[in-house]
């Protein structure tokens, strides 16, 4: 381990960022942490004071500010509505990089990220294997939902309610595709992401049945990587530059207009921490670049690009709809999902608060459960309040938080993508 | 008692849960919106009941422990940066609206409400409370009672202190002082809740307050006004009030701040002028109608070379929308933004401007200025690194400047954001030596140990 000392110096690298904070405390009004704890060192302006304190070895305590540090959804809400324009994501996620770098990954982390991710055949294989034994640990909830819960005592799952691994895998379903433009004279490439893989292969086959709907060329190259979010947030910015690696050489020579996903998350890791964060070989940085500005999440594309526009009679099952933060915060995409829901002929119910965050923020719902689900909570209840019979989103990770939530309230509501409402309405 | 008792003490008082001794909790609570530097107290509490507050008042006196009791943090003063190895007491466990009695049209509650959670609440009931400081969205109302917090509205609507009607609150032997009445008039004993108004922590612990409400205008008519010169506009400003025209908001904008402004949002600002003015008048719609008529007039006739009235609310929302951008616009610019509030007689505004520009060039300082030129509160706000020492050395020669010269002009030191740490300096000055040592008197009297955040106003001894 390095000694403090040094760590200070790593932290004085984001000192022109950090510096940025006027300690004004707006960020007190929209984290949804604070608006639990009431605790300063849960909202952004206290962990950028613990980050400065460091710098100027000020504090001793590394592993108490790594603890607050880690306490953050990363849901870039505060980012979004800081006055002074901080950076507040690039900050942490750094600032969690430098942690990662002093105290050294955990050994289940090494294992899942390095083991596991890096190496898509074998995460493959064991989720497939996992999927068939999954039965004997697990037990049905509620049918409409879809989810399961622990059979016996097991610390990881705890009280969750869960959606299961697929029986089939997105995969196994699609192995790879390569198809000319039709009508629309356009091809995109289709980059899947893991929890539509493995856990909603139905979204999968949903945007595909859209694509195709509409004379799109679709290119799914075999042997996507995970996009990478999960080990960055983590600080294991080795892992991340990798997974970007495999993804870009995966990707690059396809020829397509877009890049659509149908994950929030790896919509903007694409986007965003793929141009900003990798660190890798530098010969993919021209193409990560292309990648990501050709990268669209698939409402924006139909709605933007394809001009899907809402129908006029709304006769259709009612539907509220939850921003991801990945999709509002980081990308201000707010509007095309809810046209979407509107183009499928649903009948939309606005919910109040459809902004916050749902509680998930990817491993945070692993180390911090009892928060994530408080958090999670608030949002079914505004859920449930709407009065619609379907709750959509268009993040996957939000699927299973809020399908764990609704489950757990016992309501009386299906969870969907939006592209399935669009799809089934096709 | 060894300090091991000392916080076996407060966790038996607010539980363990509620106090805080770890460094990191400690260092976030270090430091407040103003740009001072920070002092680590030796621990933190959060009481969530009123006996618990007054408990922790008491041990803190009886233990010679100083005591800062902070809110939000949104100061820009330094009145939250805690003593040396003092105690900090949050409110914000302390966040109940005990009662809104539409009636009396007065409300009760705790310290730690957020006032614009409390606005909100009271304007479902049809009523309204107008104080809006700039920190709404996170402050809280005992807070901006102990600040005596302003915001847009001060002109025509007043400031906290013209709706605190009364008060209980805890002293140092963990009393509970009761001051002023749920009733419209109460001259009962001394107005002790009036002096708590500004006090800023200094002379009690706030347990309850009793705020005034009133009924909210039926209607309101937003402009912008557009000047060659800060002179054609600061006029105006006058004129209008000659007119016995109060308007609602009275703000203006300069062209530095226009200019940053624009280039934040993008919002169509005219980049060429010299000045702006947000005017806002509001109340009975035939009195709406006749007010904005006249506020036109006026303008054109001091020299506006663009008039906009707001046709619908989107566009009412888009005048208050470019004053709402100027503090984070400015921000933006530099790491380090001192944020003041000299304000200075109505008259002597475009007087003021003047010379914040001669501050500006003498000392080679960006400054932008905007304020609520309807109320003579300016906020003169400079924009710097605090890491480039040279430069700072001259930032803190220019706020000096910017009091010698408000003070000279009959203003104040502070029209909204507290004396606290940043001008405890300057209190003499504006008032008198004999006022200082009364004040000081006075604070030995009711806290004869010095508990109550330490240093605030009245300084060091």
């Amino acid at each position: 381990m390095a000694d403090i000392h040094k760590l200070a110096q790593m932290f004085k690298e984001l000192d022109d960022q950090l510096v940025g904070c006027m300690r004004c405390g707006m960020c007190q009004a929209v984290c949804p942490i604070f608006k639990l704890s009431g605790k300063e060192t849960d909202v952004t302006r206290g962990k950028l004071a613990l980050l400065d304190g460091l710098a100027s070895e000020m504090l001793t305590d590394p592993e108490g500010v790594n603890e607050k540090l880690n306490r953050c959804l990363l849901c870039g809400t505060c980012q979004a509505n800081c006055p002074s324009g901080v950076s507040v994501m690039d900050i942490f996620l750094k600032a969690r990089a430098i942690m990662t770098g002093y105290f050294g990954l955990s050994p289940a982390k090494k294992a899942i990220f390095r083991g596991l991710l890096k190496n898509p055949k074998l995460f493959n294989a064991l989720t497939e294997m996992g999927a068939k034994f999954q039965g004997i640990f697990t037990k049905k909830v509620d049918d409409m939902l879809g989810s399961s819960c622990a059979r016996f005592n097991a610390p990881i799952i705890a009280d969750r309610h869960f959606n299961t691994l697929a029986s089939k895998p997105f995969h196994k379903i699609v192995p790879e595709l390569d198809t000319p433009a039709g009508a629309s004279g356009l091809r995109v490439a289709f980059y899947v992401g893991c929890v539509i893989d493995k856990i909603y292969p139905q979204v999968g086959e949903a945007i595909l049945k859209v694509l195709k709907h509409h004379g799109v060329g679709v290119y799914l190259p075999a042997g996507q990587a995970c996009c990478g979010i999960p080990v960055l947030s983590s600080g294991d910015t080795d892992t991340f530059d990798t997974l970007v690696g495999m993804n870009v050489d995966r990707l690059k020579d396809g020829e397509f207009d877009y890049l659509v996903t149908g994950c929030a998350s790896c919509t903007s890791t694409i986007k965003e921490l793929w141009p900003h964060m990798y660190k890798g070989d530098s010969s993919r940085t021209y193409d990560i670049g292309v990648l990501a500005r050709k990268t669209m999440d698939i409402s924006q594309f139909l709605v933007d690009i394809l001009k899907v526009e809402p129908k006029e009679l709304a006769g259709g099952k009612s539907v509220t709809y939850h921003d991801p933060c990945h999709l509002k915060n980081s990308l201000g995409i707010t509007a095309q999902p809810r046209t979407l829901i509107k183009a499928a002929g649903c009948d939309f119910k606005e919910m109040t608060d459809a902004g916050t965050c749902c509680g998930c923020g990817g491993s945070f719902n692993i180390a911090h459960y009892e928060l994530s689900k408080e958090i999670g909570s608030r949002k079914a209840d505004n859920i449930i309040a709407s009065k619609a019979s379907v709750a959509a989103t268009s993040c996957p990770a939000c699927m299973l938080q809020i399908t764990d939530m609704l489950s757990q309230k016992g309501a009386d509501m299906s969870v969907k993508h939006v592209i399935e409402l669009y799809a089934d309405s096709l | 008692m060894t300090k091991e008792a000392i916080i076996k003490e407060f966790e038996a008082i607010a539980g363990a849960d509620n106090v805080m001794t770890g460094e990191t909790d400690r260092h976030a609570y270090s430091y407040d919106a103003a740009v001072l530097d920070s002092v680590m107290p030796a621990l933190v509490v959060r009481p969530t009941t009123s006996e618990a507050l007054g408990a922790v008042t008491k041990l803190c006196n009886d233990n010679g422990l100083p005591l800062t009791v902070r809110g939000a943090g949104t100061n820009l003063s330094g009145g939250t940066i805690p003593h040396p190895g003092g105690v900090v007491v949050l409110t914000n466990g302390l966040n109940r609206i005990l009662e809104i009695n539409e009636a009396d049209m007065y409300a009760v509650v705790e310290p730690g409400v957020v006032t614009a959670q409390f606005a909100a609440e009271v304007a479902k009931r049809g009523l309204f409370y107008p104080p809006d400081p700039g920190s709404q969205a996170v402050s809280t109302l005992g807070g901006n009672v102990a600040e005596n917090a302003g915001g847009l509205r001060g002109l025509k609507y007043g400031v906290t202190k013209d709706y605190v009607m009364g008060m209980e609150f805890w002293d140092v032997n963990g009393e509970l002082i009761k001051s002023g009445s749920r009733t419209v008039k109460c001259v009962t004993g001394y107005n002790l809740a009036g002096l708590m108004v500004a006090s800023e922590g200094t002379l009690g612990v706030f347990d309850k307050i009793i705020l005034k409400l009133i009924p909210p205008a039926k209607a309101a008519k937003s402009m912008m006004a557009v000047f060659p010169s800060m002179k054609a506009a600061s006029e105006t400003v006058a004129s209008i009030i000659a007119n016995k025209i109060v308007p609602a908001t009275l703000e203006m904008m300069d062209n530095f701040t226009i200019r940053t402004v624009e280039n934040f949002r993008g919002a169509g600002l005219p980049v060429d002028a010299a000045a702006l003015l947000l005017i806002e008048v509001d109340g009975h719609p035939g009195q709406v109608a006749d007010e904005a008529a006249v506020v036109e007039r006026i303008c054109k006739e001091n020299g506006a070379t663009e008039l906009h009235v707001a046709k619908d609310a989107a566009e009412r929302d888009a005048v208050w929308q470019a004053r709402r951008d100027a503090l984070p616009a400015l921000a933006n610019l530099k790491p380090t933004c001192v944020l003041e509030d000299a304000t200075v007689p109505r008259s002597k505004i475009p007087a003021m401007i003047e010379a914040l520009e001669e501050i500006a060039k003498k000392l080679d300082l960006t400054i932008g200025t905007f304020g609520h030129a309807g109320d003579g509160n300016l906020h003169p706000t400079i924009l710097t690194d605090k890491r480039d020492k040279a430069e700072w050395e001259r930032v803190e020669k220019g706020i000096d400047m910017i009091f010698d010269k408000a003070l000279s002009m009959g203003g104040t030191l502070s029209g909204e954001h507290g004396i606290g740490l940043a001008k405890s300096k300057y209190l003499a000055q504006e008032t008198s030596k004999g006022t200082l040592a009364y004040a000081r008197r006075m604070k030995s009297v009711l806290d004869p140990k010095g508990i109550l955040n330490p240093d605030k106003i009245v300084g060091a001894e």
